[in-house]
């Protein structure tokens, strides 16, 4: 009778780590979401990809790898950056529908565009 | 190349004794290390290697000034990794200048990050020039993260609205502009209406014999508007000032020494003293330039600025680091 209870406590206990296995989450991402994040590289004073379309509920990470700073406005002041020296990051979530114009209020030649659906 | 050379008025065409020709020739030469001197519409020019031989008559003028710009106390990326022992440079060059300046200008970009010990930084540096009055007028990088809110506690005690001020020294109007705040999506440098009016204002009363110098960060004229060097409403400002017959801009931001003369108006921007950017569209951005480490003091530079009085323009010598 023991064998058999430690025989199933183990099938239970191995049908468990098999289903955690399938729905292993990365640790340190900045936000749980089912989506990893849309990325934004900036980089010679220069949003890329750009524009970006995505749908609603999407993250969009922008990382500097210029040698000088930059930050991300939202023209309709939706969101705003700290400023991102060489290799920071900032992120956003877009929940809302719409058109996001964005730029760089440092240089403010550097614009962006982000559709979300 | 540096045997010395006297040009005299050759073309006078508007007949106003400024040789505008001349004078540009003569600037061709300021970015090899000479430098022009005009004595009542009269050019001379000089190699810098023979600064130390100009006797005082011919240099010194009732007022001596300095700019400075672009110091971007912070940067540490590989265009130049120790900007603190380039601006301490920038003060030996200034200390070594023949005639003491009365004060210095700093064009902006006093900080790289907006952050106070980069701001105490530079002021702790400058501390040890000849000159001990320092004129500030904030760049972009002096107004991260605040709308410039700390710029003005340290800097702008005396001015108006976002910094903007001006004064007289030695007979002279100087007024500092904040181009560098409030810039719009895709725009350029931004004066705005409040500044443009205040500005309207501050020159009405002064005698058009008055020599004005303006200094700001972002040029006020339109070099390159795809890099944002340019300033949406530089025109209007330009406007209040037909009437001087002297006017002097003094513009950074663009981290090398361009020239322009239109009519009345002598502009010129600085080197930075911290690193060089391309030239308009040399490059794929506007951004901090690597050259090789024995060239980088060669890039960067003091401006000493000497202004006789009865003379029509000030005298500006560009001067190297290196």
């Amino acid at each position: 009778m023991r064998r058999t209870g430690f025989t199933l406590g183990f099938a239970a206990l191995a049908i468990v780590l098999i289903m955690m296995a399938g729905r292993t989450k990365s640790f340190g991402a900045t936000a749980v979401q089912d989506k990893p994040a849309t990325e934004v590289k900036i980089d010679n004073f220069v949003f890329a990809p750009n524009p970006v379309t995505v749908p609603a509920g999407t993250t969009i990470r922008w990382t500097n790898r210029d040698d000088i700073p930059h930050n991300v406005v939202a023209e309709d002041k939706s969101f705003k950056s700290k400023v991102m020296d060489t290799d920071e990051s900032f992120t956003y979530t877009f929940s809302k529908p719409g058109t996001y114009i964005y730029f760089c209020s440092i240089h403010p030649r550097m614009t962006g565009k982000v559709v979300v659906q | 190349m540096s045997k010395k050379k006297n040009d005299v008025i050759l073309h006078d065409h508007n007949h106003d004794g400024i040789d505008r020709r001349g004078f540009l020739k003569c600037m061709a030469w300021a970015g090899t290390g000479a430098f022009c001197v005009m004595q009542g519409g009269v050019l001379k020019s000089y190699s810098l290697s023979r600064l130390a031989e100009l006797s005082q008559k011919q240099t010194k003028g009732e007022l001596s000034f300095v700019q400075i710009s672009d110091s971007h106390m912070g940067f540490n990326k590989a265009a130049n990794p120790d900007v603190v022992a380039t601006l301490k440079a920038a003060v030996d060059k200034i200390n070594a200048l023949p005639t003491k300046p009365s004060f210095i200008l700093h064009t902006g970009d006093i900080s790289h990050l907006s952050r106070p010990e980069e701001f105490d930084s530079v002021e702790q540096i400058l501390k040890d020039a000849s000159a001990k009055d320092v004129f500030y007028v904030p760049g972009e990088h002096d107004v991260i993260g605040d709308d410039g809110k700390q710029y003005l506690e340290r800097y702008g005690k005396e001015s108006q609205g976002a910094g903007w001020y001006s004064f007289n020294h030695s007979g002279v109007h100087f007024i500092g502009l904040v181009n560098a705040l409030n810039l719009k999506a895709g725009g350029l440098g931004s004066l705005g209406q409040e500044q443009l009016e205040w500005m309207e204002k501050d020159v009405k009363h002064l005698s058009k014999s008055t020599p004005i110098v303006v200094f700001a960060h972002i040029p006020l004229w339109s070099i390159y508007p795809e890099w944002g060097w340019g300033t949406d409403d530089s025109a209007q400002a330009l406007g209040y000032l037909k009437k001087f017959g002297s006017v002097t801009v003094l513009n950074g931001h663009i981290h090398q020494t361009m020239q322009k003369v239109e009519g009345n108006v002598v502009f010129h921007t600085a080197a930075s003293t911290a690193f060089p950017q391309p030239k308009p569209g040399e490059g794929p951005s506007p951004g901090p330039m690597k050259v090789p480490a024995e060239q980088l003091r060669s890039l960067l530079g003091v401006r000493d600025v000497n202004y006789l009085p009865g003379k029509r323009a000030l005298a500006v010598i560009d001067s190297t680091l290196e």
